[in-house]
């Protein structure tokens, strides 16, 4: 980043050579009265000693980075080594975009691919494009992409779908055909699983969207919900919020999804306030799905000497020839963050990504066991497959209670479940990661028994 | 030929650069050869109608995408659509290849006669090309 200083001398100069008097002549054009006629009331310039040594102050007041989390809900602790960052400051790499000329950056084409690879092996689809903004937006681009194709305007959306990614995709369809209305949710059973698929899935439905594993950790039965879903003519759209369980678990192409969504945070992107993050999106060949898919396609092909090149096979059409008529808020991809997958997933290798799955799944068991065991506590869910996150009714009947007293023992305990569904206030949702040693999941289990 | 862009005898045209050729069976419809060097390479007809549908005179019945612009297409007369070119959807580039055989998008059985008066012969759209495209 470059930083370009001006003296007075300097600012005189340009605005005598554009023929204005004063800075405040210059900004003559804007309303006078959404102009601000005063400093900015901040404090006054630190010297460098006093301002690393606030900003050191500050960093303290975060005491999240202190504890040991077991909170995920849509965001994991994965560790990611510090060799990803030292390799996203390089300067080729170092920008948010992909260039305007990209043929000429092969370098950032090449990434480019290699992550639409990585996304479309986890996804068991052979179609992935270069990133959405985050798992939400993918969640919600993925069901207007299905009502595109299909022409149909209902959808069907699993209560086990992410509470905020169901709200995203209410927040899409707002503008478009019948709004909100043309969603319906689909209510989950006693087992964590979509139920009453068969009642439900009717032939208006474009789409059905469920989770895998679902927001409560519940793995569902993907190639149930295809079949029904198919038999209808309807998509099926997955969403998965930490796709670190598909190192593990059959990739959702493979039993019938569609088109296949996620967040690819957990992947290699650190927790920072919520984003910015990546989205993951794949879908299933074919002229018609690729026509509809949103984003931008980089491909492989080779030059006129015969040698390996990259191109971008399909830009993002939406800023200068849909306009208007654009079917998609996506115009560029979220591309260091994406990068910083792409070099973390290669680091992994794939024996090293499921070797983190296993830990996930095996780390995710010991402390369900442990919990399950306390009296007081029991697994909401207790017949069905988790991967590394597990819904738990708490001794007391209150989730936010044991957020609150363990915060100053040192975790992060977990989800309060009442947040997001005023039902589920005795409800505690806990994820573990590879990050967790044997010692923190006791640690962890006698804090809960002692409270 | 009129001018630089080919005018097909027999067809009749909209100010909207579509083109409408009565056949036995309905109003064959498409886009012209100015329509075409205007949008440049195709990439996606988009026919929002299927058979059975009706459409109206002025009103669009999809979108086409090219390169450098996505445009509506209006459909030069009212009436029920008979058949679509399901061979566009594979194969855009048959609108840049042959836009008046080949690259047809639908066919109309009109319902108002009336509405072919309104469309221009083809040395009236000759005429109007020589003023858009000057």
């Amino acid at each position: 980043m470059r930083y370009l200083p001006h003296t007075p001398e300097e600012i005189e100069a340009m605005l005598r050579a554009i023929g204005k008097g004063s800075v405040d002549e210059l900004f003559e054009q804007i309303p006078k009265e959404v102009r601000l006629d005063r400093a900015l009331a901040i404090e006054p310039p630190l010297d460098e000693p006093s301002l690393m040594r606030h900003l050191d102050e500050l960093s303290h007041r975060n005491r999240a980075a202190d504890l040991i989390s077991f909170l995920g809900a849509g965001a994991y602790d994965h560790p990611i080594s510090p060799a990803v960052d030292q390799l996203l400051l390089r300067s080729e790499f170092y920008t948010a975009y992909t260039p305007y000329q990209p043929e000429v950056a092969q370098g950032t084409l090449q990434s480019i691919f290699e992550f639409q690879t990585i996304v479309s092996e986890l996804f068991g689809l052979p179609v992935a494009n270069a990133s959405m903004y985050d798992g939400a937006s993918a969640a919600a681009e993925a069901v207007l992409m299905a009502k595109r194709l299909t022409r149909r305007e209902r959808v069907l959306v699993s209560s086990g779908v992410h509470p905020h990614y169901r709200e995203t995709i209410d927040t899409y369809l707002q503008g478009i055909g019948s709004g909100k209305a043309a969603i319906q949710a689909l209510p989950l059973g006693e087992d964590g699983r979509p139920g009453a698929l068969d009642n439900l899935v009717q032939d208006d439905i474009a789409a059905v969207v469920i989770g895998y594993p679902n927001f409560y950790g519940c793995v569902t039965d993907v190639r149930r919900a295809a079949e029904i879903a198919h038999r209808h003519g309807a998509l099926l759209v997955t969403v998965t919020e930490e796709p670190f369980a598909l190192a593990l678990l059959e990739p959702p192409g493979e039993l019938g999804a569609d088109i296949a969504v996620g967040e690819g945070q957990p992947l290699g992107v650190p927790l920072q306030f919520g984003g910015p993050y990546v989205g993951l999106f794949a879908c299933r060949e074919g002229r018609d799905f690729l026509q509809q898919i949103p984003g931008r396609l980089v491909g492989e092909t080779v030059d006129k000497n015969g040698e390996r090149g990259y191109v971008l096979t399909l830009s993002t059409r939406e800023q200068h020839i849909r306009r208007e008529r654009a079917t998609s808020n996506i115009c560029t991809n979220t591309g260091l963050c994406a990068l910083s997958v792409t070099i973390r997933m290669c680091m992994l290798g794939k024996q090293g990504f499921i070797e983190a799955g296993r830990q996930c799944l095996a780390k995710s068991e010991y402390l369900k066991a442990k919990i399950k065991a306390l009296a007081g506590y029991s697994l909401v869910y207790p017949s069905t497959p988790t991967f590394n996150e597990f819904a738990v009714r708490v001794r007391g009947g209150s989730a936010a209670r044991v957020v609150d007293a363990l915060e100053p023992k040192g975790f992060l305990a977990g989800f309060d479940l009442g947040r997001v569904d005023p039902g589920r206030a005795d409800q505690l949702l806990i994820a573990v990661t590879e990050r967790a040693s044997r010692a923190d999941l006791d640690a962890f289990a006698r804090a809960l028994d002692a409270l | 030929m009129s001018g630089k862009f080919d005018v097909k005898e027999g067809f009749l045209y909209t100010k909207d650069h579509e083109w409408a050729a009565p056949k036995a069976d309905g109003i064959e419809v498409g886009i012209t050869a100015y329509a075409v060097d205007q949008l440049g390479d195709i990439t996606l007809v988009n026919l929002d109608v299927k058979v059975g549908d009706s459409v109206q005179a002025g009103k669009s019945f999809g979108t086409i995408e090219s390169v450098k612009t996505l445009s509506d297409l209006f459909s030069p007369v009212s009436g029920k659509i008979t058949k679509i070119n399901a061979e566009l959807e594979s194969h855009p580039e048959l609108v840049n290849e042959d836009c008046y055989g080949k690259g047809w998008m639908v066919l109309i059985d009109a319902s108002n006669p009336a509405e072919k008066d309104e469309l221009l012969s083809p040395s009236a759209y000759g005429e109007l090309l020589k003023i858009v495209d000057h």
